[in-house]
């Protein structure tokens, strides 16, 4: 159902954000572990850019329904 | 009330002193004998009364028959009483033949002339007293005639009958004298004149003597059956002139008759009484000359017993016992008797003419007597049979008058019967002819009647049965008509049916489940309008979703609306200019912020104002509240952007249950009307 199909979006979302944090942060801790010499800005980095790309995505998939895609065009 | 008393006298008796209760009831009977015997002498005197008047009127009834018929014409019954008494009335005759049975008797007699055998004549029954018609009086005249003629007849013939009995037994007594005097005569000669011995002699004599005895009881006999024969003989002259005197022409022959009998019975009893004199007279003749020899014979036995005394009476008797002085003595005496005797003769016949002249003249004297008696009764005898010839001549002559006055009456009788025969064919003639025309022109008449009867009877026949056969066109097309309409009703009815099946399976929704898929309901009013298009082309018109999957009910689609709202409501701001992340956090913010009605009446005509999400979402809520899915469905078909996208499904849903409603309402308005109409008269 179409009022079902947000709520799909934000689950997407919100997972997807918080799989992209999570493994931002973890990156970044890795990497911060690593290479960074313990720094935080690698890990607040990596879970930002995490959480940028979650967003982003999220926001794409909300506007996704307006967009006309390919195979709708070619329908 | 007697049981009473002898119940209580028992009981007081038992009580009392235990007497017997046989002499208690002795006493009882005495006293209640006593008590009842005034009323027992009252019923007593009573019945005494009744039976003596009974009897004395029965006993002068048997001597009057005049009171005989005024009391049986008078008291019911009793002519059976008297009847029974008395014997019936002296009016029924008997019927008798009288047959004088001893013809072979009387060979010289004349032919007795048997009287007529009368009818049994039953008395005429107490008529009752009225004025009767003249051939009943006739009749009844004639009928007493008979009657009367057979009760002279009847004694007639008992006076006749008991003369001819005693006539006979007379005659036999006279025969009977006749004989037995003839007899005595004949063995008085015999036993004078034969010579025989002595014994017999004496047997003879007392066989005369018996003779004698035989022959004056026989006389008699004769004698009293004489008185007794001329008694009847009488008797019936006395009865024969009765009836003369009694003037009734048909006994005349019956009288005829009796005194032809009564004649012929006077003179054989005449004859046989002539002959009795006559064989009297020979006997006297034969008893005197006995008498005179028996006389002589004493004489002789006198002079022979005065001569020798010793000799016995009976003479011839003695043979051997007469001595020769006895024998001589009576030889002298019969020598002197012969003298005596000789001189007798002469002495005799001297006066043998005087005494043959004298006894000739008593000889005449007695013939002239017997002559003159003879030819009396001959004289009376010639009399009696020519007045009886003279009688006869005169009732053949009225008979022989009579049956030619009858042949002339019948010959009359006859032409008369001619003429009215002649008389009555013409007229019967006569009457046939107007009859037979009478007949005709009514024959006439019944056939033209009938026929216009029957030619009506046949037009009315056509008529009605060409009525009939219209009326029954008329109803056979009614019945078609009815039958077209019935199917259409039929139809109609069954359109409606499957209409109202696929109305209520729309009903079958549960919450937040559609209904039942209609294709089967639809099937069915797809089926049952085949030839409906309007009918079929809306069945056909049911979104195909509907079909397949069923549709929402509107309770459903408002609770899903409800929870529709608040989504819509956070996604206003959400269209496809502004649809980034920023958007959805401020339209989520001002759904958090803004408060409107939660409904609203939508107003008639939406204004620019109006299309906000928030007031739409309001109106379509107050909408749908009322149960207004169309305009709730239209209000949000106004929602534009996310809000849009999210209840666009919902929309659908709302627009498949309208349409789905709306095709059904029409089928449904469709089917009350084809059903409507299709009931009422064509």
């Amino acid at each position: 159902m179409s009022e079902k199909e947000l709520g799909k979006k934000w689950d997407r979302c919100l997972a997807d954000g918080a799989i992209k944090v999570g493994t931002g942060l973890g990156l970044g801790i890795v990497l911060s572990v690593l290479f960074f010499k313990r720094h935080t800005w690698p890990i607040s980095f990596c879970s930002a850019a995490g959480l940028g790309m979650a967003y982003g995505n999220c926001q794409s998939d909300l506007r996704s329904s307006y967009l006309l895609h390919r195979n709708e065009k070619e329908q | 009330m007697l049981r009473a008393c002898l119940r209580g006298a028992n009981a007081t008796a038992r009580k009392n002193c235990r007497r017997s209760p046989l002499t208690n009831l002795q006493q009882c009977r005495h006293y209640t004998a006593g008590e009842s015997s005034g009323a027992a002498k009252v019923v007593a005197a009573g019945l005494v009364t009744v039976g003596g008047g009974v009897g004395g009127a029965i006993l002068y009834a048997k001597w009057d028959h005049k009171f005989r018929a005024a009391v049986e014409n008078n008291v019911p019954y009793s002519d059976w009483l008297l009847g029974l008494a008395l014997g019936p009335a002296s009016q029924g005759g008997v019927k008798k033949q009288v047959r004088i049975d001893s013809q072979d008797e009387c060979k010289e007699c004349h032919d007795h002339q048997e009287p007529p055998v009368t009818a049994m004549v039953h008395p005429d029954a107490e008529a009752p007293l009225r004025e009767r018609p003249v051939e009943e009086v006739a009749a009844r005249l004639a009928q007493q005639d008979l009657e009367e003629q057979d009760t002279v007849a009847s004694s007639l013939e008992d006076f006749l009958a008991s003369s001819a009995k005693a006539t006979l037994q007379a005659i036999g007594a006279q025969e009977t004298a006749l004989q037995a005097i003839a007899r005595h005569t004949h063995s008085l000669k015999e036993a004078m004149e034969a010579e025989v011995p002595p014994e017999e002699k004496s047997a003879q004599w007392k066989d005369l003597e018996a003779a004698l005895a035989d022959r004056t009881s026989a006389v008699n006999d004769a004698g009293t059956a004489l008185l007794n024969a001329n008694e009847a003989l009488d008797s019936l002259k006395s009865e024969i002139d009765k009836s003369k005197g009694l003037k009734v022409s048909a006994v005349r022959p019956l009288v005829l008759a009796a005194e032809e009998n009564l004649h012929n019975m006077v003179v054989d009893l005449d004859k046989v009484v002539t002959k009795v004199q006559s064989a009297e007279s020979e006997s006297k003749i034969v008893s005197q000359y006995s008498e005179l020899v028996n006389e002589a014979k004493l004489q002789f036995q006198r002079e022979v017993s005065s001569l020798t005394p010793e000799i016995q009476a009976n003479w011839k008797g003695l043979t051997g016992k007469l001595s020769a002085d006895d024998l001589n003595a009576l030889i002298a005496h019969a020598h002197r008797r012969i003298d005596q005797l000789n001189r007798e003769l002469a002495e005799q016949r001297v006066r043998e003419q005087i005494h043959i002249d004298a006894s000739l003249e008593q000889q005449k004297l007695e013939d002239q007597k017997a002559l003159e008696k003879a030819v009396l009764t001959a004289v009376q005898h010639i009399k009696e049979d020519t007045r009886l010839e003279h009688e006869r001549k005169l009732s053949e002559l009225r008979d022989v008058m009579e049956a030619e006055m009858r042949t002339q009456l019948r010959r009359q009788a006859a032409a008369h019967t001619d003429h009215v025969q002649d008389v009555l064919k013409v007229q019967e003639q006569e009457l046939r002819a107007d009859a037979e025309q009478v007949l005709g022109s009514k024959m006439l008449e019944q056939e033209t009647s009938y026929r216009q009867l029957s030619q009506e009877q046949l037009d009315n026949f056509t008529l009605d049965m060409n009525t009939a056969y219209a009326r029954l066109k008329g109803m056979e097309e009614a019945i078609d008509s009815h039958v077209v309409a019935e199917e259409e009703a039929r139809k109609a009815h069954q359109l409606w049916l499957s209409v109202e099946a696929l109305n209520y399976s729309l009903k079958t929704v549960e919450a937040d489940s559609p209904t039942v898929p209609l294709e089967g309901a639809a099937q069915a009013v797809r089926d049952s309008c085949h030839d409906n298009d309007f009918a079929l082309a809306l069945a056909t018109a049911l979104p195909e979703e509907s079909l397949q999957r069923g549709v929402y009910s509107e309770a459903s689609l408002r609770a899903r609306f409800n929870s529709l709202r608040s989504l819509a409501r956070r996604v206003a701001l959400v269209d496809e200019t502004h649809n980034s992340l920023y958007q959805y956090f401020l339209s989520y913010l001002q759904a958090a912020l803004l408060f409107e009605a939660k409904q609203e009446a939508p107003p008639s005509q939406l204004s620019g104002e109006d299309l906000d999400p928030f007031k739409l979402l309001s109106y379509a809520s107050f909408c749908l509240e009322h149960g207004d899915l169309e305009l709730a469905a239209k209000l949000v078909n106004q929602l534009r952007g996310e809000a849009r996208r999210v209840v666009e499904d919902w929309l659908t849903e709302a627009r498949l249950t309208l349409e789905t409603r709306q095709v059904v309402s029409l089928l449904s308005a469709y089917a009350n009307a084809v059903g409507l109409g299709t009931t009422q008269a064509p």
